[in-house]
C-alpha cells in the first residue's frame, strides 16, 4: 500500500476544509444577510439625520451619540428598564425558584403544577397585557369597580387600596415590572427544574446523614450544584426583562408621561413619532453595546463562579 | 450520505437565493391593482365594493389590511424605504413625511386628473377633504402645487353627549359654554356618574382637544406665530390652554385613567354607558352602533371657553388613498379611486360603515347623528392644511406635558416652560444644522 504524497495529504485536507465550510455557509451566509448586514446599516444610519423617507440622508457625524449622552429621557428609559430587571431579577426568580423546589420534591399533582406555571409564559405578550389591563382598570359603573383588582379590594373592606395603578407615577412601571415577572417566571421554573433535577439524591441523602435540615442542604448543596443553571438564568432574565416593551405597550400605550418608558419605547418613539430614524439608530447601537457589556460582565462572573 | 449532506447544501442555496428573489418583488399583473389600508371597520365594505368593480370593468382590486394604523404606518414606511409600495395606499403620517413621499416619488400628482371635465371630480368632493391631500403655492415644504391623494370619506372630532346620564342628573340641555361644561360635570358628579371620558392615552387625541382650545383662546394667527417660534409656549393664552386640562382634572370630571386610555377603550366606556361625555371622531357613530345599538347621544361642539376666537374642530379628509407614481398600474388605480368616491360607492360606504361620504351627493342618505358631524364641517380645521406645523419633538413634549397637568405631576406654568425650552433647544439644533 503507497503512502500519499505531501502534495496529495494538503489537498485532501484542503478538500475536507471546504467540505466543512461548505457546511456552515449557510448559516453564514443566513447570519451575515440578516444580522451583520442589517448591524452594519443601523451603525452607518446612526451617524446620520433621516426621516426614514427621504432618499437623501444628511451625515451629522457622532450629533446623534453625542445627542443621546444628554437625552435625560433615554437614560430614564434604562434606568426604568433596569427596575423592570431587578423586580425581575429577584421576585420572578425567586417565585421560579421556590416553585421549581417545591414540584422537585415528591408533592401530589406536581405534573399538575408544572404544567399551570408553564401557562403564562406560553400566552401571547398583548394577550397578557391586555388581560392585567382589565384586571387593573380603574373605572366604575353604577357604583361597582370594573377592574378585578379594585374590586376585590372593594369588596373585602380594603378600600384604602383601590387604586388607579397604571396612570399613577408610582405605581405604574411596578405593575408592569409584576406582570412581566408573573408572565415570565415559567421559562426560570422549567430551567430550574430541570437543573434541580439532575442533582443526585444521594447528596441529600449523605446531607440528611450528616443531620442538615432544609436549610443547611438548601446553601450546602442545592445552590453550589445550581450555580451555573442559576447564572444562565439571570443572563436571560436580564436580557429578556431589558428589552420588555410588547407589555408596556399593551398596558400603557404610548405612555404615562416618560414614566414607563423603556428603551424600546424610545427607539420606537424616534421612528415613528418624530421620524429621527438617525437618531432611534444611535439608541439602538447604544442599547446594543449596554447589553453586550452586561452580557460580558455576566460570563466573567460566571467564569469566576465556575473556576471557583 | 454524502449525496444526502449535498442535497441538503443545493436546496439551503435554492432556499437563500429564492428568499432573496422573493425579497425583490413581483411582476405587477396588468389586471390586479393592489390597495393597501388601515380601517379594519370598511374592511369587507371596500372589498365589496371592489368585488362590484371587478364585475363591473374586469379589473381586480386586490384588497389587503395591515391594522391597526400604528403598525400600518410602519409598513408603509418600510415599504417606502425598500420601494415595494402597493399601487394604491395611505399615508397616515404628518403633512412633512406625506411631502417627504411626494418629494421622493412615492405619490402621483393627481392635480391633471381632478381638473379634468371643467374640475368635476374636484367638485363632487368635500372642499375641506380634498384639501388634506392639496399642497398650496409657496407651501413651506416646497411641493409643486397640486392635489395628491383622494378621500373616500371625511370625519370631524366633536363632544358626544349621553342623553340619559344627563337626564338622570337633571341637565335639560347640552352645555355651550366651558363654564357650563364645568357645571354640568359637578352635577354628574353629584349623581355618581363619570363626566368625560377620551382615548387621551393616544397623544395625539390629548392634542387635538389642546388644539381645539388653543383655537379658541387665542386665534390661528397666534397659534402660527407660535409654531413659527415668534410666541412662546409660556405666553399667558398657552398657560391657559394647559389649564384647560388642569381645571378638568381638579373638578374630577375626568374617568380615571384617561391618560393612558386608548381611544378603543373610551368608546367602550362611553358606549357602555360609564361616562357621560366623551371626545371621539365621526367614525364613532359605526364604533357606538356596533357596541351598543340602543346607545342614545348626540353630537355637540366642545363647549367654548370664550366668544373672541371661533372654537375650530380638527376635521376634513378621514381617510385619503394615494397612487404609487411608480407603478405600471397608475391608470387604472386612479380609475378605481374614481369611481370608490362616485355617488353610488360613496353612499354605500356611508351607509355599511356610517362614515361621512367624501361625496356630497352621498350625504342624503346619512343617519341623524352623522347629519350633526355633517353639520360642524365649516368649523374644521387639520394640521394638514395648516400653513406651518410644530416640530415633532415639541409636540412631543407638549402631549405628555398634558397628562402631567392631569395627573398633578407639573402646573400649566411648569409644563409651558419646559415645552418652550424644547423649542428653543430644536430650534437652535436646526440653526447649527444649517450653518
Amino acid at each position: 500500500m503507497s503512502t500519499p504524497s505531501a502534495k496529495q495529504v494538503s489537498f485532501n485536507k484542503l478538500k475536507n476544509n471546504a467540505q466543512n465550510f461548505s457546511f456552515i455557509l449557510p448559516a453564514v451566509l443566513i447570519f451575515a444577510t440578516f444580522y451583520i448586514y442589517p448591524f452594519y446599516d443601523i451603525f452607518k444610519l446612526s451617524m446620520h439625520s433621516w426621516n426614514g423617507i427621504n432618499l437623501h440622508k444628511t451625515p451629522v457625524g457622532l450629533d446623534n451619540f453625542f445627542e443621546l449622552m444628554t437625552d435625560g429621557i433615554w437614560w430614564k428609559s434604562v434606568w426604568n428598564a433596569t427596575y423592570i430587571t431587578l423586580i425581575a431579577l429577584t421576585f420572578q426568580n425567586l417565585l421560579a425558584f421556590g416553585l421549581a423546589l417545591a414540584c422537585d420534591r415528591e408533592i401530589r399533582m406536581k405534573n399538575f403544577y408544572r404544567v399551570v406555571f408553564f401557562i403564562p409564559p406560553v400566552l401571547s405578550e398583548v394577550v397578557v397585557g391586555l388581560v392585567w389591563k382589565w384586571i387593573l382598570n380603574p373605572s366604575v359603573q353604577d357604583g361597582q369597580h370594573i377592574g378585578l383588582l379594585n374590586y376585590f379590594f372593594d369588596k373585602i373592606g380594603l378600600h384604602h387600596l383601590v387604586h388607579n395603578w397604571l396612570s399613577d407615577p408610582n405605581t405604574a412601571l411596578t405593575c408592569i415590572a409584576v406582570v412581566h415577572s408573573w408572565k415570565g417566571f415559567g421559562w426560570g421554573f422549567i430551567m430550574l427544574l430541570a437543573g434541580l433535577q439532575t442533582i443526585d439524591r444521594q447528596l441529600y441523602e449523605a446531607a440528611k446523614v450528616d443531620g442538615a435540615g432544609f436549610w443547611k442542604t438548601l446553601t450546602n448543596v442545592t445552590i453550589p450544584m445550581m450555580m451555573p443553571v442559576i447564572l444562565v438564568v439571570i443572563i436571560l432574565t436580564v436580557l429578556g426583562s431589558m428589552q420588555a416593551f410588547v407589555l408596556v405597550l399593551s398596558m400603557v400605550g404610548q405612555g404615562l408621561v416618560y414614566h414607563t418608558e423603556v428603551p424600546v419605547t424610545r427607539i420606537l418613539s424616534a421612528m415613528t413619532g418624530t421620524n429621527r430614524f438617525g437618531y432611534a439608530c444611535s439608541m439602538g447601537v447604544v442599547f446594543g453595546a449596554l447589553l453586550i457589556m452586561v452580557s460580558l460582565a455576566f460570563k466573567f462572573v460566571s467564569d469566576k463562579v465556575k473556576q471557583a | 450520505m454524502k449525496k444526502l449532506l449535498k442535497g441538503f447544501l443545493i436546496c439551503s442555496f435554492l432556499v437563500l437565493i429564492g428568499s432573496g428573489l422573493s425579497c425583490s418583488g413581483k411582476a405587477a399583473d396588468p389586471n390586479t391593482v393592489t390597495l393597501w389600508h388601515w380601517m379594519n371597520d370598511r374592511h369587507a365594505a371596500i372589498e365589496e365594493l371592489a368585488s362590484r368593480y371587478e364585475e363591473q370593468t374586469g379589473i381586480k382590486v386586490k384588497v389587503e389590511l395591515f391594522a391597526p394604523p400604528d403598525a400600518y404606518t410602519q409598513r408603509i414606511i418600510a415599504s417606502a424605504q425598500s420601494r415595494v409600495l402597493p399601487d394604491i395606499y395611505g399615508i397616515l403620517d404628518k403633512k412633512e413625511i406625506f411631502a417627504s413621499f411626494i418629494e421622493n416619488g412615492f405619490v402621483a400628482n393627481l392635480t391633471e386628473e381632478f381638473a379634468k371635465d371643467n374640475n368635476a371630480w374636484e367638485k363632487s368632493l368635500f372642499a375641506k377633504a380634498v384639501d388634506v391631500n392639496r399642497f398650496k403655492p409657496n407651501n413651506p415644504q416646497n411641493i409643486e402645487p397640486g392635489i395628491y391623494g383622494v378621500p373616500i370619506d371625511v370625519t370631524n372630532i366633536q363632544m358626544l353627549y349621553n342623553k340619559k346620564l344627563l337626564e338622570k342628573a337633571g341637565i335639560k340641555t347640552p352645555p355651550k359654554t366651558f363654564d357650563e361644561f364645568l357645571a354640568a360635570g359637578e352635577a354628574l358628579k353629584r349623581v355618581g356618574i363619570t363626566g368625560f371620558v377620551a382615548g387621551w392615552g393616544e397623544l395625539w387625541m390629548a392634542d387635538c382637544f389642546a388644539s381645539n382650545y388653543a383655537f379658541n383662546i387665542m386665534g390661528e394667527d397666534k397659534i402660527m406665530a407660535t409654531y413659527r417660534g415668534e410666541v412662546p409656549y409660556t405666553d399667558p393664552d398657552w398657560v391657559k390652554v394647559f389649564g384647560v386640562f388642569k381645571t378638568l382634572s381638579d373638578k374630577g370630571i375626568l374617568i380615571e385613567g384617561i391618560v393612558t386610555k386608548p381611544n378603543k377603550d373610551a368608546e367602550q366606556d362611553f358606549a357602555l354607558q360609564r361616562a357621560a361625555f366623551s371626545f371621539n371622531g365621526s367614525w364613532c357613530v359605526n364604533v357606538y352602533h356596533n357596541m351598543n345599538p340602543d346607545l342614545d347621544y348626540g353630537a355637540m361642539l366642545p363647549p367654548a371657553m370664550n366668544s373672541k376666537f371661533p372654537l375650530k374642530i380638527w376635521g376634513g379628509g378621514g381617510s385619503s388613498f394615494v397612487v404609487n407614481n411608480h407603478t405600471p398600474n397608475k391608470e387604472k388605480a386612479i380609475a378605481f379611486l374614481k369611481w370608490l368616491t362616485g355617488h353610488e360607492q360613496q353612499a354605500y360606504l356611508s351607509e355599511s360603515t356610517k362614515n361621512l361620504p367624501a361625496n356630497r351627493e352621498a350625504l342624503s342618505s346619512i343617519p341623524k347623528i352623522l347629519s350633526q358631524f355633517a353639520s360642524a364641517m365649516d368649523d374644521t380645521t387639520h394640521p394638514t392644511i395648516w400653513k406651518f406645523n410644530e416640530l415633532p419633538l415639541v409636540v412631543e413634549n407638549f402631549d405628555k406635558g398634558i397628562q402631567s397637568i392631569i395627573i398633578g405631576e407639573k402646573t400649566p406654568e411648569q409644563v409651558a416652560a419646559e415645552v418652550q425650552a424644547v423649542k428653543e433647544r430644536e430650534i437652535e439644533k436646526a440653526k447649527k444644522r444649517k450653518r
